[in-house]
């Protein structure tokens, strides 16, 4: 988020003035940037509290939000949170494991054969148009109404996102570096293992994020297909029974887990992309 | 020693890029290939390196013909080429991974000094500035010892001041283990200053036009009348265009 604050540098003010030029790539470090991110969300909610205390909404259709944690909370005391978040969990690292592995296998095999990809990059480009909600009565008929399907689905939303960048980072490799490897008589494994590997790594780790963010929006529409636990049951139940509370509060679950989820991938993969040439971290050098 | 010998390279486009080449290149001299783009010069280079095929004709190294990169023929490009997921110590211990791990180090550290980048070696190649990336990728092809080093205008894209600075630099460490240099060039003062011997290519295809001995003495100072007197003959060779340019130096 520093990058376009890095980017943009701030032009400097006219002498005269007293006053000096902030720059926010070295104002905003830390935490300062946590409270900023969190001031719409909690400012929002502060807002609409206030607004059904004091009468101005009757909060039927949206409740307040000390209603709804208040939901949540009950949820979580009995145990039913717990449960529903943990299914909801393992549905999409299971469907978020098979969509990479099968994307990444796909992406390789098209980014190392111009034949491979002359065979398989056309019909996983048509395939990739099909809106995901048309497989979930095949999937039900061929896998049933439990697990397989629901994993499946989630597998097919993440396998595009991985496939395609996994494809577009290994073409997009340097041929000039290659070379160097080349110039140093570098098997192809080596070649693969000492240049290609890290140099598509970056453009991966977003593959990954766009591929994870995927499974989360897919794990809802696999649970809406007659789930008996899960984030996406609770989002029927509520629907079903008139629970707005209960719907909004598995929503924030939702933002919460995916957010946590793709930051913990982000710090996952930190460490491996230090060298990285951005203006992100030319700002935190800056700073 | 390197022998080419009545080389070509015909591309599928049908372009003839060298015709008939036929070249001994001495140990431990520096020889320069200068001539105008399009000349075949870059494609000389990289026959000599083993990354493309001649279409005809065969390059001898200590007599073993060269089909393929050689472990005693190292090349250095235009752009420095850094790997910028290693440091510049690894990038400079890049080509010698099979070199066991104690004596790695030694020659990484000896290189690091001897480029004048001691105590860098943990640095990213993106901290480092372009003559310094480029100190960085001639360590790391002459830290795996080359025989022959192949420079493929190796200081082109630096400016005036950096590009004097590497010439020197490059001159104290070729003294050191003494490789055959192969400099690709367009720079005729380039040639002129550090080579033992110049050959003037000419295009449509390449050939040779000329193969001139540089007599002096290095370090050779600019205007010498002798070498003034080949940087006319270099130019007479490379054609009409060029000769027009020599006229004002003629005059001298």
């Amino acid at each position: 988020m520093s990058a376009a604050e890095g980017i943009v540098e701030t032009p400097s003010a006219p002498p005269r003035r007293r006053w000096r030029v902030r720059r926010p790539g070295v104002q905003l470090q830390g935490w300062h940037r946590v409270l900023l991110g969190l001031a719409l969300p909690v400012g929002a909610a502060l807002a609409w509290e206030i607004a059904i205390r004091t009468g101005l909404s009757q909060g039927r259709l949206l409740p307040a939000p000390t209603t709804i944690l208040a939901t949540l909370n009950d949820l979580a005391r009995n145990g039913d949170l717990a449960l529903h978040i943990r299914a909801t969990l393992a549905r999409v690292a299971a469907g978020f494991a098979l969509g990479i592995a099968a994307g990444t296998l796909l992406g390789v095999l098209a980014g190392a054969s111009s034949l491979a990809r002359a065979l398989i990059d056309p019909t996983l480009q048509g395939l990739r148009a099909i809106p995901s909600i048309a497989w979930v009565p095949l999937f039900i008929l061929w896998l049933g109404i439990f697990e397989a399907s629901k994993i499946s689905l989630i597998a097919v939303g993440v396998v595009f996102p991985v496939y395609l960048g996994t494809l577009g980072a290994i073409l997009s490799v340097d041929r000039k570096i290659i070379e160097v490897g080349r110039s140093f008589r570098l098997t192809r494994p080596q070649l693969a293992r000492r240049i290609l590997l890290p140099a598509v790594l970056p453009h991966y780790i977003v593959a990954l994020r766009s591929g994870l963010g995927l499974g989360w929006m897919f794990v809802v529409a696999a649970e809406f297909m007659g789930a008996s636990e899960g984030l996406g049951y609770l989002l029927v139940d509520g629907q079903q029974l008139g629970k707005p509370a209960q719907i909004v509060g598995a929503i924030v679950v939702f933002a919460v887990l995916g957010k946590l989820t793709d930051a913990l991938l982000v710090v996952a993969s930190a460490p491996l992309l230090r060298w990285e040439d951005t203006a992100q971290r030319a700002a935190a050098a800056e700073g | 020693m390197l022998r080419i010998e009545n080389i070509g390279k015909t591309y599928p486009s049908g372009a003839q890029a060298l015709a008939n080449l036929t070249l001994n290149v001495r140990p431990a001299e520096i020889l320069a290939v200068v001539g105008g783009s399009g000349c075949g010069k870059s494609t000389l280079l990289r026959l000599i390196a083993g990354l493309d095929r001649p279409s005809t004709g065969r390059i001898d190294l200590d007599g073993e013909t060269v089909t393929a990169p050689h472990p005693a023929i190292g090349i250095v490009f235009q752009e420095p080429r850094l790997l910028a997921w290693l440091s510049v110590a690894e990038n400079i211990g890049f080509g010698i991974a099979h070199v066991p791990r104690a004596e790695r180090a030694a020659r990484i550290e000896a290189a690091l000094q001897r480029i004048g980048l001691a105590g860098h070696g943990d640095r990213w190649p993106r901290e480092l500035s372009g003559g310094q990336a480029q100190r960085v990728a001639l360590a790391r092809a002459l830290v795996a010892r080359p025989r022959v080093l192949l420079l493929d205008e190796p200081f082109s894209a630096l400016d005036a001041f950096t590009r004097a600075d590497l010439q020197d630099h490059l001159l104290s460490l070729w003294e050191d283990t003494r490789p055959t240099l192969v400099l690709v060039t367009h720079d005729i003062d380039e040639a002129l200053l550090l080579a033992d011997r110049i050959v003037v290519m000419q295009p449509h295809p390449g050939r040779i036009g000329a193969l001139l001995d540089v007599t002096r003495e290095r370090p050779r100072a600019p205007g010498a009348p002798d070498v003034e007197t080949l940087k006319r003959q270099i130019l007479n060779v490379l054609g009409p265009i060029r000769r027009q340019a020599a006229v004002p130096a003629a005059a001298e």
